[in-house]
């Protein structure tokens, strides 16, 4: 059971800041689950970007978002409205955002916050993806994670230690995270938000509550109480 | 003067490093400040170079101060949250260092102690920050201190790393946060550097060149494979390779980048890891 909440609204709204299309990407799984991307929200977060005057050019809510085969399976079949779209908000926890970020060639913006995984990776296996940071960062850097891609967890750019496009900890295996994330923001035309300066981490929101980390019962209920 | 002052007033300025020993033994290091003595504007000292751990950059700050030579604080985010990075900056002030470099940190697991928990709880970026709200009279959190400090603050660059871009915009972050002078890794191609210069001009910040003393064809083939962002074009291994004497080889050629690069920028930053004894030979023959 991966948690996620909501993003405060005004960020969410800062990210398509200068963007007027945007497709909608939300999650049966754990977010369903949680109140933060089943299409409940997903419909709800649509009228709501219409009230502020941006078009929707399509949503869709995939079974599991963290499983990178079936996004792209399933929004190969709505390509026409992806595409048409500025940007996709992803309504999901860090691991669905970068699966989407992998498979559509788009600017994709969290709309979530990923509290906790409960000792989950999602489905897309291989490599831990998300840090349940509970603030993602996803947004300004192309849908790829600086605190797991990058060795030293690193969120204003790169340092100096890598070569040839590798990090300095494995040379032979591992890429560097903010390698790959500065190609992609290029690819996307955004390097502006690699300009960008983000401000030091709150390091106590990795912490969750114990009890939110022994059971995902007590989390959902506290959720639910809220 | 400080280097501050040095380089306000214009003058083109020359650092260089040294290195803490691994033990309380500070002779050779003493030997070595001494050598570079009137013949430096400053000499940073090394933060636990390459993660391997040594007596601190600020202890050795102070007694650099002693011997009379002005020191360069480095300070890396390898090995300290932001608490205790804060506290430091306050502990130099009222040392009397006046000079922080902020880096990041190589990573604990290229050092000799691999086992040890890395924390970037901050990075290059955010330290400049953290100094510059230090200077407006609070801390990170916001709490007001009862007395401010006052810094002269620089960073990093890698003008040869390729692509060149991010690196680019990581030095305007770090100006925008702060950095009031750049020491560059070590360059070989003048042509190179100037076209980095020509990138960054509009940032306005004093750049001090990077210069490692090249000991042999090997040191330099080490550091084409192994170090980030360092490349000796194979005209100067080989010229190095069939001198006679590879020490006086690696002081021409030193000397010559030096001059090829001089005007380019407001200074240069020598690297002599370990032949320090080289660096006076070096300006003589930069004329510097």
């Amino acid at each position: 059971m991966l948690v996620s909440e909501l993003k405060p609204w005004e960020e969410i709204l800062g990210y398509l800041d200068g963007e007027s299309k945007v497709f909608i990407v939300g999650c049966k799984g754990c977010a369903e689950v949680c109140q933060t991307g089943g299409e409940a929200q997903v419909l709800e977060m649509k009228q709501k970007l219409e009230q502020q005057g941006k078009t929707v050019t399509g949503y869709t809510v995939v079974d599991f978002l963290c499983d990178r085969a079936l996004v792209k399976l399933r929004l190969r079949a709505l390509e026409e409205e992806v595409m048409a779209a500025d940007s996709l908000l992803v309504m999901t926890c860090g691991v669905g955002v970068q699966a989407t970020a992998a498979v559509v060639n788009k600017v994709t913006h969290p709309a979530c916050n990923t509290m906790n995984l409960g000792g989950a990776r999602g489905e897309w296996r291989g490599t831990e993806r998300c840090r349940e940071c509970g603030d993602c960062l996803l947004d300004i850097t192309g849908g790829i994670c600086p605190l797991t891609a990058c060795s030293k967890g690193l969120i204003n750019g790169p340092c100096g230690g890598a070569k040839d496009g590798k990090c300095e900890v494995e040379p032979d295996v591992r890429d560097c995270g903010w390698h790959l994330i500065y190609q992609r923001l290029k690819k996307l035309n955004r390097l502006d938000k690699m300009k960008t300066i983000v401000a030091p981490k709150n390091y106590s929101k990795m912490e969750p509550p114990k009890q939110l980390r022994s059971t995902i019962m007590w989390a959902l209920e506290q959720k639910e109480r809220r | 003067m400080s280097l501050r002052e040095k380089l306000a007033s214009g003058k083109f300025v020359i650092t260089s490093e040294i290195g803490p020993p691994k033990g309380v033994d500070i002779e050779e290091m003493k030997r070595n400040a001494e050598l570079l003595k009137g013949r430096i504007d400053a000499a940073n000292i090394t933060d636990q170079q390459s993660s391997v751990m040594r007596l601190g950059s600020l202890a050795g700050c102070c007694l650099l101060k002693q011997w009379g030579l002005e020191p360069v604080f480095q300070m890396t985010c390898r090995d300290r949250n932001r608490l205790a990075l804060q506290s430091d900056l306050l502990s130099a002030y009222i040392l009397g260092i006046e000079n922080v470099l902020c880096l990041t940190g190589d990573h604990v697991s290229l050092g000799d102690h691999p086992e040890a928990k890395p924390v970037f709880d901050l990075d290059s970026v955010s330290l400049l920050q953290v100094v510059k709200k230090l200077e407006q009279g609070h801390d990170l959190a916001g709490k007001e201190l009862k007395g401010s400090p006052r810094f002269f603050v620089g960073a990093s660059v890698t003008p040869g790393a390729d692509p060149m871009e991010p690196q680019i915009i990581k030095m305007e972050k770090k100006v925008k946060a702060g950095a009031q002078f750049f020491q560059t890794q070590a360059m070989y191609e003048p042509k190179k550097f100037e076209e980095f210069m020509k990138y960054v001009k509009h940032l306005n910040v004093p750049v001090f060149v990077g210069i490692v003393v090249l000991r042999s064809a090997a040191m330099a083939r080490f550091m084409n494979k192994n170090v980030a962002g360092i490349f000796v074009p194979e005209s100067l291994i080989s010229e190095i390779d069939k001198a006679e004497s590879k020490a006086k080889k690696g002081i021409e050629i030193a000397a010559r980048l030096i001059k090829e690069m001089k005007d380019m920028c407001q200074g240069v930053h020598i690297m002599a890891i370990g032949m320090e004894d080289r660096v006076p030979a070096i300006l003589d023959a930069a004329g510097l």
